[in-house]
C-alpha cells in the first residue's frame, strides 16, 4: 500500500509541473533572501568583533550563507527537472539524480533547523564571549599609545554612545579599572599620590566614568566624576539618580541587540524550510506520476503518484534488508579474501 | 518652414510611438522618485525644526511633492495617449485635446526648471535660518523644566553627537550663554555668587562645554571644564589641542548636510526635466506624424512630423498676434456695452 497515493490524470500532471516550476523559482528567491540575511548578520557580528572574545557565534551566519547558496542550486535543479518532466525523452536522464537530490534537500533542511536552534542555544556562549571582550576593552581603554590597542578607547566610546549603555554589567565597572592614562596624571600632586597609594596595585582609581556614558535625556548637565559623593554636587543623590548615565550594561545591550536580530531572522528561515519541504514533496509526486505514466502503454493515461511505494514500515524494512545484504556481501568478500590469502601463504 | 521636420513611414511611426510610450513609463517612475524625495526632505526638515526655531521654509519640499504628483499624472496620461495612438480610431478621440495637453506640458517643464533652480538657491535662506535657530536653541539648553522647551537639551545633545559638531560656529559659543540650569547651582556657594556678579546679566557663565561636544577619537579622557586654563589640567595646551572636542560648528555641519541633500535633489531634478522635455518632444512628433498622413484612409502611408509648424520667430509672432486679437475683441465688447 503506497503512502499518500493520489491519482494524476494528464491535466493534473501538467498543472503540477507548472506549479512546481513557479514554486522552485520562488524557493530560489527565498534562498537568495536568506543569503542576504546571513550576510547582514555576519556584518553586524563583525562590526563588534573587537568586544567579542571568540567567534563561536559566527557559525550561525556561516551555516545560513552556505545552506542558502546550496538551496539556490538545488531549487534551480528542481526547476530544470520540472521543465523536462513532461517530455518523455528528456526526463529519464534526470531520474538517477533524484534520489541524491532528496537526500541533499533533507540535509539542507536539517542544517537550517540546526542554525535556528543554535542561534538560541549559543546565547550563553555569546554572553560569555562579550563579558570577556568588554572586560578587556574597559581595561585597555587608557592604552591609546599602545600599538594594537590605540583604538580601544574610540571603539568603547562609540559602542556606549550607539547602544546607549555603560560599562560591562553597569557603570560601576569603570570604578574598578584605571581608565585615565598615566600620561595625563600629575604624579607630583598630592591628590594623585594619595589615590595611587590607596590601593594594592598602585592604580589611579576614580568613582568616575567616561563621557560616553552620559545620557542625553538627563535634565541636568552630565555628572561624570565623584559619582558616589553626594556632597560633591549640588542637589545630587546617587542612590535615586537614574537619568544621569545610561543604566544598562553594554553586555546586556549587545546580547539584546543580537537576540532581536536573530529573532527576526528566525521566522524567515522557518518559512524557507517550509517552502523547501513543499518543493521536495511536489517533486516526489511529479517524479512518481511521470514514471508511472511512462510505464503505461499510453503515456497520456492517468497514473498514480505517491510519496513512498510501500507504507512506512515496509519501506524501513526494505532499507534495513538492503543494508544487511550489503553488509553480508562485504563480509563474504572479506572472508574469501582472507581464505585466498591463507592459501597463498601455505602454498608458498 | 517647420522646425526639425522628419519623414515618417509606418514602421518608423510605430517605433517612435513605442519608444515614447516606454519613456513615459520611465517618466512616471521619475515622478514617483521626485515625490518620495520631496517627502524625505520634508521629514528631515521636520525632524530638526526645533533647531531652526520652527521657522524653516517648507516651500521646496512642498513644491517637490506637488511636482512629483503632477508629473505622475501627466506622464501616465501621455503614456495612455501613446498607447492609443497606434490605433487610428482611438487616436481620434484624443486628437482635439492633444494641443492643449502639449502646451501644458511645456509649462510644466518650465515649472520643473524653476524647481531645480530653487533647489540650488534655497541654500542661502537656509544658512540664515540655521544660524538664528541654533543660537536661540542653545539659549534654551538649560530649560529642561519649561514646557515646550524641555526636549531642547536632548535634541541639541543628539545633534552634536550625530553631526560631530559643537556650538553654533565653534565650541566657544557655549562660553557665552548659561547652559547649566539654576536648579543645579548652589547660590550659597562663594564661587557661584562670584561668577554671577562678574557679568551684567547675572548669568552663570563658564569656560565649559556639554559632554556631547566630546570627540571619542581623542587619546585623552574628555576635558569639558576650564577649557582655556592650561594650568587646570596636566599636560594640556588649549591652543594646540585639536582632538578634545569637535572643532566644527553645528550650523556649518547642518548646512553641509541639507545643502548636500538639496544638491542631489537638484541634480536629479535636472535629469527628470531632460526626460520630461524628451517625452514632450516625442509626443509632439507622434501627434504631427499622425495628423499629416498623405492618404488619410491608408494608415500605412508616409507622413511628416515636426516640433513647431513654423519657425520659432513666426510661431512667437503668431502667438502675440492671437493675444492682441483677443485683447482687441474684449475691448470692442466693452466699448459696445
Amino acid at each position: 500500500m503506497a503512502l499518500l497515493k493520489m491519482k494524476f490524470p494528464l491535466q493534473r500532471r501538467v498543472r503540477l509541473a507548472q506549479g512546481l516550476w513557479l514554486l522552485s523559482w520562488l524557493a530560489v528567491l527565498s534562498g537568495a533572501f536568506i543569503f542576504c540575511l546571513g550576510v547582514y548578520l555576519k556584518t553586524e557580528l563583525l562590526r563588534r568583533a573587537e568586544v567579542m572574545d571568540n567567534a563561536e557565534i559566527h557559525v550561525v551566519p556561516n551555516i545560513l550563507m552556505l545552506v542558502s547558496l546550496a538551496s539556490i542550486g538545488t531549487n534551480w535543479f528542481a526547476g530544470r527537472v520540472c521543465q523536462d518532466s513532461l517530455d518523455t525523452t528528456r526526463f529519464p536522464r534526470w531520474k538517477r539524480f533524484l534520489m541524491g537530490w532528496f537526500a541533499v534537500v533533507a540535509l539542507l533542511c536539517s542544517l537550517l533547523v540546526t542554525a535556528v536552534v543554535l542561534s538560541y542555544a549559543l546565547q550563553g556562549r555569546l554572553e560569555e564571549s562579550l563579558k570577556v571582550g568588554l572586560r578587556n576593552g574597559i581595561r585597555f581603554y587608557r592604552d591609546t599609545d599602545v600599538p594594537g590597542r590605540c583604538f580601544q578607547k574610540e571603539t568603547i566610546d562609540r559602542l556606549q554612545i550607539q547602544l546607549r549603555c555603560c560599562g560591562n554589567t553597569n557603570y560601576r565597572d569603570w570604578f574598578e579599572v584605571q581608565w585615565i592614562s598615566n600620561r595625563y596624571l600629575n604624579f607630583t600632586s598630592k591628590e594623585v599620590k594619595d589615590r595611587v597609594r590607596s590601593n594594592v596595585d598602585g592604580r589611579y582609581l576614580v568613582d568616575g566614568v567616561p563621557f560616553s556614558c552620559c545620557n542625553p535625556e538627563s535634565p541636568r548637565p552630565c555628572l561624570q566624576y565623584h559619582l558616589l559623593d553626594n556632597n560633591a554636587h549640588y542637589n545630587y543623590e546617587y542612590q535615586t539618580e537614574s537619568l544621569n548615565l545610561y543604566s544598562r550594561g553594554c553586555r546586556q545591550a549587545l546580547v539584546d541587540y543580537y537576540m532581536e536580530l536573530m529573532n527576526t531572522i528566525g521566522p524567515g528561515v522557518l518559512s524557507v524550510i517550509l517552502t523547501q519541504i513543499t518543493v521536495a514533496v511536489s517533486l516526489r509526486y511529479l517524479q512518481t506520476a511521470v514514471e508511472g505514466a511512462m510505464a503505461l502503454d499510453n503515456p497520456e493515461d492517468d497514473s498514480d503518484g505517491y510519496l513512498l511505494e510501500k507504507n512506512l514500515k515496509e519501506t524501513i524494512q526494505d532499507i534495513k534488508t538492503y543494508f544487511l545484504i550489503l553488509y553480508m556481501r562485504n563480509k563474504i568478500n572479506l572472508e574469501s579474501d582472507d581464505a585466498d590469502a591463507a592459501e597463498k601463504a601455505t602454498a608458498s | 518652414m517647420a522646425l526639425m521636420k522628419v519623414r515618417f513611414d509606418m514602421r518608423k511611426r510605430v517605433k517612435l510611438t513605442q519608444l515614447v510610450w516606454f519613456l513615459y513609463w520611465v517618466a512616471v517612475m521619475a515622478g514617483i522618485l521626485v515625490f518620495s524625495m520631496g517627502l524625505f526632505f520634508k521629514v528631515e526638515l521636520r525632524k530638526r525644526s526645533e533647531l531652526m526655531d520652527n521657522n524653516e521654509s517648507h516651500l521646496l519640499p512642498n513644491l517637490l511633492i506637488g511636482v512629483g504628483i503632477i508629473a505622475c499624472g501627466i506622464n501616465a496620461f501621455g503614456g495612455k495617449v501613446c498607447y492609443d495612438s497606434l490605433d487610428s480610431n482611438k487616436f481620434l478621440k484624443w486628437r482635439p485635446m492633444l494641443r492643449t495637453f502639449l502646451v501644458s506640458c511645456v509649462f510644466f517643464n518650465a515649472l520643473l526648471i524653476v524647481t531645480a533652480v530653487l533647489c540650488f538657491v534655497m541654500r542661502i535662506p537656509m544658512e540664515f535660518t540655521l544660524a538664528e535657530g541654533l543660537k536661540n536653541g542653545m539659549k534654551y539648553y538649560k530649560d529642561t523644566d519649561t514646557p515646550g522647551r524641555c526636549y531642547m537639551k536632548r535634541t541639541l545633545d543628539m545633534m552634536q553627537m550625530e553631526f560631530r559638531c559643537c556650538g553654533n560656529n565653534n565650541f566657544r559659543d557655549w562660553f557665552e550663554i548659561q547652559w547649566v540650569s539654576n536648579r543645579y547651582l548652589d547660590f550659597g556657594a562663594k564661587e557661584v555668587k562670584d561668577r554671577i556678579n562678574s557679568n551684567v546679566d547675572g548669568q552663570y557663565l563658564m569656560n565649559a562645554v556639554p559632554f556631547s561636544c566630546c570627540n571619542p577619537s581623542s587619546p585623552r579622557p574628555c576635558i569639558q571644564w576650564q577649557m582655556v586654563n592650561n594650568t587646570a589640567h596636566y599636560s594640556y595646551d588649549h591652543y594646540t589641542e585639536e582632538l578634545n572636542v569637535w572643532k566644527r560648528g553645528c550650523s556649518e555641519a547642518l548646512l553641509s548636510y541639507y545643502g548636500g541633500l538639496m544638491n542631489t535633489i537638484g541634480a536629479l531634478l535636472i535629469l527628470v526635466t531632460a526626460l520630461q522635455v524628451g517625452v514632450t518632444v516625442g509626443l509632439q512628433y507622434v501627434r504631427t506624424s499622425l495628423m499629416t498622413l498623405c492618404n488619410p484612409d491608408n494608415p500605412e502611408s508616409v507622413s511628416e512630423g515636426w516640433i513647431l509648424e513654423k519657425t520659432v520667430k513666426e510661431t512667437f509672432f503668431d502667438f502675440l498676434r492671437m493675444l492682441k486679437a483677443k485683447f482687441k475683441r474684449n475691448r470692442v465688447e466693452e466699448d459696445d456695452s
